[in-house]
């Protein structure tokens, strides 16, 4: 789960974070009765769950009231990588005298908690990375030990910073830790973190993403589960509890298992077609998973084929056909259906569909020859 | 031969009491696994299907000699119970639950690698482990597979696990033992530790290896292929076409930028001289003919 900035920021506090006042706006009048509250000089900021957006005309600086009214009326309604804006947070402009970088994610190949810390913030990690590798302070944290106030102190250091800052990066890397930890993050991140000109070191943005597996030991994280951006077909597909994503084809897919799901948009895009998403249906594949997952794809206009794929396991062939034809019942569907259907009693199962094939309802043995046969239709 | 558990290992079921854990643990015991044990703190002295249960596993272990154990727990109560076992004295543990926070897998995997260095974890998050003919601990399907070798499988996915299995029986290939390792961000047992002791099992004479985008998991295998393994291997790697950013479905499958893509994994997979199949039937036609050879 994605948090704006705004939320992020929020969480940020919770663990003793220093941040500045700010208010959340939908509209113009919001916005100028928000920065009237604050008192110019304010920040105008655009919300939204993507990156990059100052340099596309998402952030501004209101030295007074008229700024406010003339730049929110700019960002509201903005696209900003296919984001539109809907909401912004006014804050209180903060002076700066120098900015850093400052995050906390998982290393996936040290199987630790990797912490980045640099002098060259305000602008993309990723290139610093890449062209100056050596203006990031690492340090890895083993989740037994936690971060100890040693290596806290050592990782500051190795950073480079004004000195002036070196007392409260460390707090703040401690408390960063914190939120990152007990607050079941993927990816906490401050850019920048700022050194003021009267020597305080702030928060000025934030990054968050949340672990979605780890709501159970946080009831308040449903609230960020209302603001995740997701386009209608992913939203009806997320009440049904289906794993579905969004994509631009007209090959509609439903597979069962996440990789065999990811196999089959591969194999549809080696023989020249272009799925129009991903949905895994897990392992059952009973009638109402697989009601619901036509439906979702029935509801979508690019789609003009759709294409079955069901390797059966534990579940069989027959429970597997059963299924199909019953969820066929319930929901009427614009576009041909081509099923492969593999695995365990998979013969039963083919004979259970047979007797029901025409030209909306077809078969064929390989994922090959189906993915061949659903592109062949959808174009 | 084979790899981590054979005919002799004797499994406990954490959560064997519960509906997940009683229908497959049964299928398990059917398929011919030892499933020596259950627990649960407050059934100890009852049974599943004539299977006791204890109290804990330190206690199960005590009565049965079980050296590993299988978890059926939901997620909340994974870390406990992956602690559990390492500390009641088995050596090799299977997490099958999804949907286990990341920073308890960080947080457990690291301590077993302290406190407990010889206890070996597969999973959370995987469809469990199958030696065909001896021992099948987890969700697989057990008579999707053909006993015997020549070939070992690892995998990152269920389904393209069951999948490979299949193929493979279908051109009535045998396998020795069929690992998989799941898809989350800390898997216990990684690529390398399937592929070190498939090096080292002597009837395993090629390895077939199941990618997916994300992380690094595979190019690391890749490295250490090139190095260390002297058997041929097949791969196939899912999410060749998957748009970066995005997730799909497990937790593990996200790709940033340039890195983790499939393209990225498969190059490094083909300069380490593995045979790359465009998807999992080529894979499967590579095996038949590596093996066709051996």
């Amino acid at each position: 789960m994605d948090l704006f900035e705004y939320q992020g920021k929020q969480f940020f506090a919770q663990y003793g974070m220093p941040i500045s006042a700010g208010e959340v706006a939908f509209t113009v009048d919001e916005a100028l009765a928000a920065a009237e509250r604050l008192g110019p000089p304010v920040m105008v900021k655009s919300q939204v769950l993507t990156g990059g957006r100052g340099k596309l005309g998402g952030i501004k600086f209101a030295a007074d009231i008229d700024a406010v009214r003339e730049h929110a009326g700019n960002i509201l309604g903005l696209d900003i990588k296919g984001h539109v804006v809907e909401r912004l947070w006014i804050e209180k402009a903060s002076d700066i005298a120098e900015e850093y970088y400052m995050s906390f994610t998982l290393d996936r190949s040290a199987k630790k908690h990797l912490g980045m810390l640099s002098a060259a913030g305000g602008m993309d990690i990723e290139q610093v990375a890449e062209e100056t590798p050596e203006k990031i302070s690492k340090i890895w944290v083993d989740p037994v030990d936690g971060l100890t106030d040693e290596l806290a102190a050592e990782w500051v250091a190795g950073a480079n910073l004004n000195p002036k800052a070196t007392e409260g990066a460390i707090d703040i890397a401690k408390k960063l830790y914190n939120s990152y930890v007990e607050g079941d993050a993927d990816l906490v991140e401050i850019n920048p973190l700022i050194l003021t000109p009267d020597d305080k070191v702030h928060v000025l943005d934030s990054k968050v993403t949340l672990d979605g597996n780890a709501v159970f030991r946080h009831e308040d994280y449903n609230q960020y589960d209302e603001t995740q951006t997701r386009d209608e077909r992913e939203e009806a597909a997320h009440e049904k509890g289906l794993q579905y994503v969004g994509l631009e084809g007209s090959v509609g897919i439903i597979a069962n298992g996440a990789g065999l799901a990811m196999s089959t948009l591969d194999v549809v895009n080696q023989v020249g077609g272009q799925p129009a998403n991903f949905l895994d249906i897990g392992g059952g594949a009973n009638a109402d998973v697989m009601s619901g997952a036509l439906e979702v794809i029935n509801n979508d206009p690019n789609v003009k084929a759709i294409f079955i794929n069901i390797f059966g396991g534990i579940t069989r062939g027959e429970e597997v056909a059963n299924g199909i034809l019953e969820a066929m019942k319930r929901v009427t569907i614009d576009s041909p259906i081509v099923i492969r259907l593999d695995g365990t009693n998979a013969e039963e199962g083919r004979a259970i569909l047979a007797p029901q094939l025409n030209d909306m309802l077809m078969m064929e043995n390989t994922m090959l020859d189906a993915a061949r046969k659903a592109v062949e239709l959808a174009s | 031969m084979s790899i981590f558990v054979n005919k002799d290992t004797k499994v406990i079921y954490q959560g064997l009491t519960g509906r997940q854990g009683s229908y497959y643990g049964g299928l398990n015991k059917a398929y011919g696994t030892q499933v020596v044990a259950g627990t649960h703190p407050k059934k100890a002295g009852t049974d599943v299907d004539g299977v006791p249960v204890y109290a804990t596993v330190a206690e199960a272990v005590e009565a049965t000699g079980a050296t590993a154990s299988c978890i059926f727990i939901p997620a909340p109560g994974v870390k406990d119970a992956v602690l559990e076992a390492a500390e009641g004295g088995v050596e090799f543990i299977v997490a099958i639950t999804e949907g286990v926070p990341a920073h308890d897998e960080a947080y457990f995997f690291n301590k077993l690698k302290r406190d407990h260095p010889t206890v070996q974890l597969l999973g959370p998050n995987c469809p469990g482990i199958i030696t065909p003919g001896e021992c099948n601990i987890g969700i697989t399907a057990g008579h999707i597979a053909k006993a015997g070798g020549p070939v070992g499988i690892v995998s990152r996915s269920g389904t393209l696990t069951y999948q490979a299995l299949y193929e493979l029986q279908q051109k009535d290939i045998g396998v020795t033992t069929c690992v998989g390792i799941g898809g989350d961000p800390v898997p216990g047992t990684s690529f390398i530790d399937c592929l070190k002791a498939f090096e080292a099992d002597p009837d395993t004479k090629a390895i077939m290896m199941i990618g997916e985008i994300g992380g690094s998991a595979e190019e690391e295998a890749a490295e250490f292929i090139k190095a260390n393994v002297s058997k041929p291997v097949s791969s196939y790697v899912a999410g060749v076409t998957a748009p970066p950013g995005k997730k799909m479905g497990h937790a593990g499958a996200i790709v940033s930028g340039g890195k983790g893509t499939a393209a990225a994994k498969m190059e490094a997979l083909r300069d380490a001289g593995v045979h790359v199949g465009l998807n999992p039937t080529e894979a499967g036609e590579l095996m038949a003919d590596i093996v066709a050879k051996l």
